[in-house]
């Protein structure tokens, strides 16, 4: 199981079971998506598949996911998404009421993305052969001119940004599907992240790193930026936007708002020289209004992201492996 | 001769030796040992053949003495040859503590190191902490940048010398000097810096002094205003300091010290030993909060001996000069960056430490040592194996992390690393390796880690094993390893691995094992129920949540009058009760830490804990000596029922039973269902060798009472002796696995 987790076990997955057999140089770069030139123009495309539960949660479904995670799966790229294509997987005996709220939810998210659903997809699975609802999406968008955005342009001097709080999806989404409630409400924040990277993109066509810290949190996206690079990164621990109920939440549970997974958010790795620019171009976004700066890379400790605590002390924040586990002896 | 031989006056020894015996010859270090050929009367040969290991001087440990004939060579001289480059199996001795020739010395006006803060000879000294390289001399030390005066070179070249060949010798015209840094002011030297430092303490101020392994924070014991504030600084919460005492008479006035402990706080190698606190100590509340017991040290340098030789403190806080969870910082510039936030003002010296070396922490139980931290003055002195190892680095565990260098018999178990999530520490784990390689001459060709997939140890050993291969342990299995190895003991035993927190081949956190294990495998014959640990590390941070889980997973009532219940809000109980009924972050576990914590917690002593084991610790401190009741645990098969245990405990909690008595009454249950369960597989497998392990071990009350009634019963018990029982033994018993170790399986999603 832990091999989905989106942590170390599933990027062992891919790395010895998958590259090997489809071997060519776009997958080789494990990019969320791949861009190539296809009749002269610079295409990115990305597929995702959606087995989340609970369907539906404070702040979006199943059905914002799919169109959202592809959609920013491509922006991650520099690339706006134009056209989606989408499958359902149905577990037989789903009520069909669900299916149309999940099918409306994708048309009303394709609709605020800006992009066209144009072919899709339906197969039926025996009851117990599927958990109600799979979805599958993939997209194809365009890239602009001289932007070229990829992990391993990270480099020493790079400053990290995040576009805002830290850890709400995971945890709204924990809270419904577990039934516990930590005081306040957390929603959601599933959103297309394609208009904020136009925004940015506006201020410099030179962004380096792009990535939506989605399942594994911050941490995981951080590290393979790290290690695709061949950079270091530190993180400050007190500039992390974490809002006062996910840390809470996660203080209660033994887990690190860093692992926590996101979605309508991203994290930039851009040139110093552009950072102050990037970082006001993504607060006047609606959907970067939090955005801060959380730290740097380094040429120190290549391959490790490290927070500094208020006291000074540097924690290596790993990548994490399956579920998180207690180490305390 | 092979052993600790280099760098303790042997060839001295054997050159005063021979000359008593009127025997001719010389003596010569090789990568081999020391060798000597003596001439003479057969009588005075056999007598030096004798002497020579029953005399070896006191930092000597002669391993082996081999005797052969030789043709005579008909010299008159005894004479002592040059050492011989090149680096064998040579063994670097630990650093010692100041020896009474020294001190004499040190005291005595008319001497020529009179005061002088650096004194050292063959006896005594730096050692491990200055040596660059080897073979060990002046040169590939800290002392390099140092020439010696005549008169040191002299003594220095005498063989009658105490000082002969001496590498870290110096004097006040020719060694180190003092040097306190206070923000503001101009840096002072000498004994102008040491009048500065007496003042400051005197005054309530926080000092960094250098010590023989890296920095120490140091303040009035007494103060609480400083305490206080040292605490605060360091961000410690209310994990104990440690601290040093003027000497033996200022030990005893604070705490109370037998024969054993006395022997071992004053000897050579003087650790820090955790004795009993006396109420009316005058030591200050904040020092150690909570806690029954105070980590005492009496001075090992001549630095030390004269922060105490005028009137002032006689027992001060004494703690490793570092940020929270990093490593001791050792650099005069680095500590005053570093601890900039922490200090007053600095007394350091420009005598380099090459590698950090912490305190050692030791108690003693039933007159025995029972190591806590094995660091200044045990490492990097090896282990011998009870079986061959091919050259293996056993990376150890992840908390207070302890690394493992073996080849052939021999074991190197470096000092104390520390928390390997820290990258600073991660850093000093790595530069600790390089020279513990470079000191033994270990070029590893396997790699041994624990199991546990989140381990940074684990991490760091597949990112730099450069094609060798790595295999991993269980912990569990290494815990026992690891007490077994100390013991020489090639196994099958009946293990015990009670512990906090360890990976288990189901995936479940262990760590209330029953074992009949061997290096080369383990059967686990029975365990603690398993209970959820509901949110992993902030299970183990709330004892009182625990306390509920268990009391939950017993079938027992979350009554508001139990002091873990009364502790929670409704809100906390709620969110609790949410997460164990849907098992939400919520890890199997059988620990027989956990359990403590979860007792601790009930008795009303501990709900939340500011240090490792500190529910565990406070509870044990409150045992009544004399208690003769207990409780019974149930014994199912495999498992291991705590079920009767906690509700005869909330039964006594609940009746206003004194917690002093329902602690007695719960390590007696624990000692009495080790010794039922070691009877019943007796009777199944015919074994009578008994290995406890695991951090649940350091409690001296369990330990004690366990031992005694196993051997009452008939058993022979491995107790652990020379290794901690901690994860800071672990690496040794990842090693002595590693050297049996089969092929790995193979993976499956
Ligand atoms: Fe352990
Ligand atoms: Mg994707
Ligand atoms: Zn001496
Ligand atoms: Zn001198």
């Amino acid at each position: 199981m832990g091999h989905g987790g989106g942590g170390q076990m599933s990027g062992e997955l891919i790395e010895h079971l998958f590259v090997p057999a489809f071997a060519n140089p776009v997958l080789a770069g494990l990019t969320d998506s791949a861009v190539f030139e296809l009749g002269g123009a610079r295409l990115a495309f990305s597929t995702d598949s959606f087995v989340v539960r609970p369907l539906f949660f404070p702040g979006g479904s199943i059905g914002d996911l799919a169109v959202n995670g592809t959609v920013n799966d491509l922006a991650m790229s520099g690339a706006q998404a134009a056209y989606l294509s989408c499958g359902f997987i149905l577990e037989e005996g789903v009520e069909l009421s669900v299916v149309g709220r999940i099918a409306k939810d994708l048309g009303t998210a394709a609709e605020r993305a800006g992009v066209i659903v144009a072919t899709g997809d339906t197969k039926v699975v025996d009851a117990g052969h599927g958990d109600g609802v799979f979805v599958n999406t993939a997209g194809v968008g365009l890239v602009r001119e001289g932007v070229d955005i990829r992990p391993q342009r990270a480099a020493p001097g790079d400053v990290v940004i995040v576009s805002g709080m830290i850890g709400v999806h995971g945890i709204a989404i924990m809270s419904v599907r577990e039934g516990i409630s930590f005081g306040t409400e957390v929603v959601s924040d599933c959103a297309p992240l394609n208009g904020l990277v136009a925004a940015m993109l506006d201020v410099t066509t030179d962004l380096h790193v792009l990535r939506d810290p989605t399942r594994g949190g911050v941490a995981t996206s951080l590290n393979e930026i790290a290690k695709a690079a061949g950079t270091g990164i530190d993180l400050v621990e007190r500039q992390l936007p974490i809002p006062e109920t996910v840390a809470n939440a996660c203080s209660f549970l033994g887990l690190d708002p860093l692992y926590v997974a996101n979605e309508g958010k991203l994290l930039a790795v851009v040139a110093p020289g552009d950072a102050d620019a990037v970082l006001a171009a993504m607060r006047a976004h609606p959907l970067g209004q939090d955005a801060a700066i959380i730290g740097e890379c380094v040429e120190d400790h290549p391959g490790l992201v490290v927070t500094r605590t208020a006291f000074g002390a540097t924690r290596v924040v790993d990548t994490p492996i399956g579920e998180q586990l207690p180490r305390i002896c | 001769m092979t052993g600790v031989v280099q760098g303790v006056g042997f060839r001295p020894f054997v050159y005063a030796l021979a000359r008593e015996l009127g025997l001719s010859g010389q003596v010569a270090n090789t990568a081999a040992g020391v060798i000597a050929e003596v001439e003479g009367p057969a009588v005075a040969v056999a007598a030096f053949a004798r002497r020579i290991a029953v005399d070896a001087p006191p930092l000597a440990v002669v391993e082996s003495v081999q005797a052969e004939a030789v043709e005579p060579a008909g010299g008159t001289e005894f004479v002592i040859l040059e050492s011989a480059a090149g680096t064998g199996r040579t063994l670097v001795s630990p650093d010692v503590a100041t020896c009474a020739d020294c001190l004499a010395e040190l005291a005595d006006p008319a001497d020529r190191r009179f005061r002088h803060p650096f004194v050292s000879c063959t006896n005594c000294g730096p050692r491990f902490t200055i040596i660059t390289g080897l073979p060990y001399d002046r040169p590939a030390t800290t002392m390099a940048a140092f020439p010696l005066c005549p008169d040191c070179r002299r003594e220095y070249s005498d063989p009658a010398d105490r000082r002969f060949h001496a590498q870290p010798i110096a004097c006040p015209f020719c060694g180190p000097r003092l040097r306190l840094y206070q923000p503001g002011t101009e840096p002072r030297y000498g004994e102008e810096a040491l009048a500065v430092a007496h003042l400051l303490l005197g005054s309530g101020g926080i000092l960094a002094v250098k010590g023989l392994g890296g920095f120490h924070l140091v303040c009035d014991a007494s103060d609480e205003t400083a305490v206080a504030s040292l605490r605060k600084r360091k961000d410690r919460g209310n994990k104990p300091f440690a601290v040093m005492a003027a000497d033996l008479a200022a030990a005893r006035s604070i705490a109370e010290i037998d024969d054993a402990e006395a022997e071992l706080l004053a000897g050579h190698l003087r650790p820090i030993v955790l004795l009993r606190s006396r109420s009316s100590s005058g030591i200050a509340p904040s020092v150690a909060p909570g806690n029954p017991d105070l980590g005492i040290m009496v001075p090992y340098t001549p630095l030390h001996q004269l922060l105490f030789d005028q009137p002032g403190p006689c027992v001060l806080v004494m703690t490793s000069g570092n940020l929270s969870g990093e490593p001791i910082v050792t650099a005069d510039d680095e500590a005053e960056v570093r601890l900039a936030a922490l200090a007053d003002a600095w007394l350091g010296h420009d005598r380099p430490i090459h590698v950090p070396c912490d305190d050692s922490v030791v108690r003693i139980v039933d007159r025995a040592e029972l190591p806590v931290r094995r660091s200044r003055g045990y490492a990097p002195f090896p282990i011998d194996l009870p079986i061959p190892v091919r050259p293996t680095l056993a990376v150890g565990g992840d908390l207070k992390n302890t690394f493992c260098l073996g080849d052939g018999r021999y074991a190197w178990l470096s000092g104390h690393v520390g928390d390997m999530d820290n990258l600073a520490t991660l850093r000093a784990f790595e530069k600790a390796e390089q020279h513990l390689e470079l000191l033994t001459g270990v070029q590893p060709e396997l790699l041994v880690t624990d199991k546990h997939p989140g381990y940074r140890s684990r991490q760091w050993a597949l990112r730099h094993a450069a094609g060798r291969p790595v295999v991993s342990v269980q912990h569990h299995h290494a815990h026992l390893a690891s007490v077994m190895a100390e013991h020489r003991h090639d196994g099958p035993v009946i293990g015990f691995a009670f512990d906090g927190t360890g990976y288990g081949d189901d995936g479940a956190v262990w760590g209330g094992e029953a074992m009949r294990a061997t290096y080369d495998g383990f059967e686990r014959l029975a365990h603690l129920r398993y209970v959820p640990l509901p949110g992993g590390d902030a299970g183990v941070r709330n004892p009182c949540r625990m306390a509920l889980s268990h009391l939950r997973a017993a079938g027992l009532p979350w009554d508001p009058r139990l002091p873990s219940v009364a502790e929670c809000t409704g809100a906390e109980r709620d969110l609790l009760a949410a997460q164990l009924e849907r098992e939400i972050a919520c890890v199997p576990t059988s620990s027989m830490g956990r359990l403590f914590d979860a007792v601790s917690s009930l008795a009303g002593v501990c709900h939340r804990v500011g240090y490792e084991a500190q529910a565990a610790i406070e509870l044990e401190g409150l045992a009544v000596a004399d208690e003769r009741g207990g409780y019974e645990f149930a014994l199912q098969g495999e498992e291991i029922d705590p079920a009767p245990v906690l509700a005869a405990v909330v039964r006594d909690v609940l009746a206003g039973v004194d917690a002093g008595v329902v602690s007695a009454r719960f390590h007696r249950a624990v000692a009495g269902l080790i010794v039922a369960e070691a009877e019943r597989i007796r009777t199944a497998d015919g074994l009578s060798t008994v290995a406890l392990s695991g951090g649940v071990f350091v409690n001296k009350v369990l330990l004690s009472a366990t031992c005694r009634a196993l051997t009452e019963g008939g058993f022979t018990v491995l107790r652990p002796h020379r290794v901690p029982p901690t994860d800071a033994g672990l690496a040794l018993g990842q090693l002595a696995v590693a050297a049996r170790e089969r092929k790995e399986g193979t993976a499956c999603v």
